[in-house]
């Protein structure tokens, strides 16, 4: 099967907002005739943005793990706990279940994000038609587990709003809760600034 | 057919319009250089804040847990423990501490570090906060200037902090008592300080304690001040009735050191220094007596049974007590094949007061060894003796007084004897036994029989006497009386004949005012004739004149020659 024509062969481009489809006619900064937005063959800078806030929202994941996210204060007891430690602290208080819940939103999906928006970046800037349709499920995946990595940050959030008894109970959110929300902020903006069309931009070989 | 497409698609298709806009790609990598730069101060900071890390051994980590219990000064976190472990031979717990940069100073050579655990003693609770929080370290920071970073923790908080202000002082006791660490030190009932540490004396013959007085109360110790030891209640029985003496509950029970000064008035009397020392005396009443001075030991010989003499029973000097038994012994003579019973005692000279100076002073200047044997010697010639006296007449507690015994018999008396013996006389209760027994025999030996019938004789004739009185004497009386009744009884009838005649209407009073009126007549016409007389003394000589001229003015002969002007 021969590969399909694309946008720009066929001399065309197609408003993000409306998506009102315009003849390309080689304009420099083209807008939309009929919504006024930008028009762009590809997201402008694609990777450059992506690999910036990629490596932006790395660096605060750093903090956000190393600080303490929440402090817990039961009866004069100060517990200052970081991502990890709480986990841990869940396990070994006979609740692995929540433990996995907190693991997996608070550690494993941002890893996650980071190594699949990287893979995404290296392989669509060298061009590589390597498992473009895997790839592209994969884009999809981070599109989709974006929306539940704020996890943590709603728990402490909440938590905090709820759990005011003061010397008898007591919860505090710490500055690590901030970097991490930070991280999941960026990492969805970079996950957003991420082009898929790039994935499908080689030279076609295989198709 | 693919040139074809793109025609054929965009054929009727709009065409995009020109927007100018800032283009500029370089900008977002801003946001990873902010993120780097956050991640940099943090690790800065981070860095800035690492203090010192220091190792403390304590005997158990019980309470301390590793990431968590955190090291406070004044209640101000200012570290944190990062690690526990067991020394090298297992004997101790090794606490690994990050201390704060702002508290790096704290790890000097004499600063302390305890761990704070609830406490519940007789003098009150502490670190009861921690029973919920979780032990914290609790740290007394030092004043020297020499780092360092392994300490050996305190098992107990100290009681006195370096920060604190006042003063030690060093206090000497045979006993420890029922004191502690962190007793309380008393002035007139306040809470002045605490005891700060104690330790049995090198000989093992008393302990020496450290107390400390908080300012501004430490001026109130001076070198006139006595301490005692204020555990536990004090009950006197005087004569003014049975006394409870107590500084406060919690001393009753947990043991505390009070001091005042001594009474009488102090010329020299001055602020004590830091660390002076003082002696802990067991109660308040030893601590108010006068200095004990020296001990001395003598030995009295009784030869009498001292049933209630016993060991502490005082020994007193003409009504002083100076001292007090310490041994009654019994001993065999062989010679007389008596039991002659050895009372040792320990006086203590100097509560004599001015009368031991002075003796001791003549002793001195006479070349007398330090015993004043021969001194005493001379005492005892001059009558000096002791003597076992009865000093409670219920429980018959016996005392040993020592007096001069006037025209005492001469004694043998060892100046060399170690130690000095002093001759002792029978104790007055035996001297009234045995005057006693000696009135008792005069007693028995008086004729009581002859004495009785004497007496029945006597009566016997007191007897008929009065018959005899009876019989003859009461009738001649009775006459008597009935010749003075009579006699009365006329001298009555004559008294109201007077009577009668001094009444107004008796013819002699009427008689008398006859004649008071002719002599107030005769006295009337007495005093015309003097008058007369008075006025005109030539009528005793010529007779009476015819007209007494009356005294002339001259004013009637004035008035025509007035009255003739025109």
């Amino acid at each position: 099967m021969s590969a399909l024509p694309r946008a720009r062969e066929l001399g065309l481009i197609s408003c993000h907002v409306c998506g009102l489809v315009c003849r390309d006619n080689q304009l420099e900064d083209p807008a939309c005739p009929r919504c006024s937005s930008a028009l762009h063959r590809r997201k402008p800078y694609s990777c450059a943005r992506t690999w910036a806030l990629l490596i932006a929202a790395f660096l605060l994941y750093i903090p956000a793990n190393v600080l303490p996210i929440m402090r817990t204060v039961s009866l004069g007891d100060v517990d200052d706990n970081t991502i990890l430690s709480g986990v841990i602290e869940l396990w070994q208080k006979g609740s692995p279940d929540l433990a996995m819940i907190v693991f997996t939103a608070s550690i494993l999906v941002p890893m996650t994000k980071f190594l699949v928006i990287s893979t995404l970046l290296l392989s669509s800037q060298r061009g590589t038609p390597w498992a473009r349709r895997q790839r592209a499920m994969l884009y999809r995946l981070v599109e989709f587990i974006g929306y539940w990595s704020m996890l943590d940050v709603f728990v402490v959030a909440l938590l905090t709003a709820l759990v005011q008894f003061g010397f008898f109970s007591e919860v505090e959110p710490l500055p690590g809760v901030v970097y991490f929300g930070l991280t999941v902020v960026l990492t969805m903006l970079a996950s957003q600034s991420f082009d898929p069309r790039l994935i499908w931009d080689c030279q076609d070989q295989d198709d | 057919m693919t040139d074809q497409n793109p025609l054929n698609v965009g054929g009727n298709l709009p065409e995009p319009v020109v927007k100018h806009r800032r283009v500029n790609a370089s900008w977002i990598w801003l946001v990873p250089a902010v993120a780097a730069l956050i991640g940099l101060s943090l690790v800065i900071n981070a860095w800035r804040q690492q203090g010192p890390t220091i190792n403390i051994s304590f005997q158990t980590a019980q309470g301390l847990e590793s990431g968590k219990t955190v090291v406070k000064y004044k209640d101000v976190v200012i570290g944190k423990v990062v690690g526990i472990r067991l020394s090298q031979d297992h004997s101790k717990v090794i606490v690994k501490v990050d201390l704060e940069k702002s508290a790096g100073d704290i790890a000097v050579s004499d600063s302390r570090f305890w761990v704070v655990r609830p406490r519940i003693g007789l003098g009150g609770v502490s670190g009861i906060d921690t029973l919920l929080s979780g032990s914290f370290i609790g740290v007394d920071v030092g004043k020297s200037t020499q780092t360092q970073t392994d300490f050996v923790g305190q098992e107990t908080p100290p009681s006195v902090l370096h920060d604190s202000r006042g003063k030690s002082f060093t206090l000497h006791s045979g006993d420890l008592g029922s004191l502690d660490i962190g007793s309380p030190v008393y002035y007139r009932r306040i809470q002045v300080g605490r005891v700060a540490s104690y330790k049995l004396d090198d000989n093992g013959k008393g302990v020496t304690m450290k107390i400390f007085v908080d300012s501004p109360y430490d001026k109130f110790v001076s070198n006139e001040s006595r301490f005692w030891n204020a555990s536990g209640v004090d009950v006197t029985i005087s004569a003014d009735g049975l006394k409870l003496n107590t500084q406060s509950l919690a001393t009753v029970l947990a043991g505390g050191v009070a001091f005042n000064d001594a009474p009488g008035p102090h010329p020299n009397e001055k602020e004590a220094d830091e660390n002076a020392t003082f002696t802990l005396f067991d109660t308040e009443s030893n601590a108010m007596a006068p200095p004990d001075g020296e001990p001395r030991y003598i030995v009295m010989r009784f030869d009498q049974p001292l049933r209630g003499l016993a060991v502490g029973a005082p020994v007193e000097f003409r009504g002083i007590n100076f001292g007090s038994v310490v041994s009654v012994r019994m001993d065999y003579d062989e010679k007389t094949g008596h039991f002659p019973i050895y009372v040792g005692a320990v006086v203590y000279p100097d509560r004599l007061g001015r009368a031991h100076k002075k003796l001791a002073e003549i002793a001195k200047s006479k070349g007398d060894n330090d015993y004043m044997s021969y001194l005493i010697g001379g005492l005892v010639a001059h009558g000096l003796r002791a003597e076992a006296k009865t000093g409670n007449l219920l429980t018959g507690q016996l005392y040993i007084s020592m007096d001069m015994v006037p025209n005492a018999p001469k004694i043998a008396y060892n100046p060399n004897a170690r130690p000095l013996e002093i001759p002792t006389v029978p104790g007055s209760l035996d001297k009234l036994q045995e005057q006693m027994g000696q009135i008792v025999d005069k007693l028995s030996k008086i004729p009581f029989d002859a004495i009785g019938n004497n007496l029945n004789h006597t009566l016997a004739d007191l007897d008929s006497t009065i018959k005899q009185v009876n019989g003859n004497v009461l009738p001649a009386f009775q006459e008597t009386l009935k010749g003075a009744n009579r006699t009365l009884s006329t001298a009555n009838q004559t008294l109201g004949t007077a009577n009668s005649a001094l009444s107004p209407d008796s013819p002699l009073q009427q008689n008398l005012a006859g004649t008071l009126q002719e002599l107030q007549r005769m006295a009337r016409s007495l005093r015309t004739l003097t008058d007369y007389l008075n006025a005109q003394p030539s009528s005793l000589i010529r007779g009476r004149s015819k007209d007494a001229p009356l005294p002339d003015n001259g004013t009637p002969t004035a008035q025509p020659q007035q009255g003739s002007k025109p």
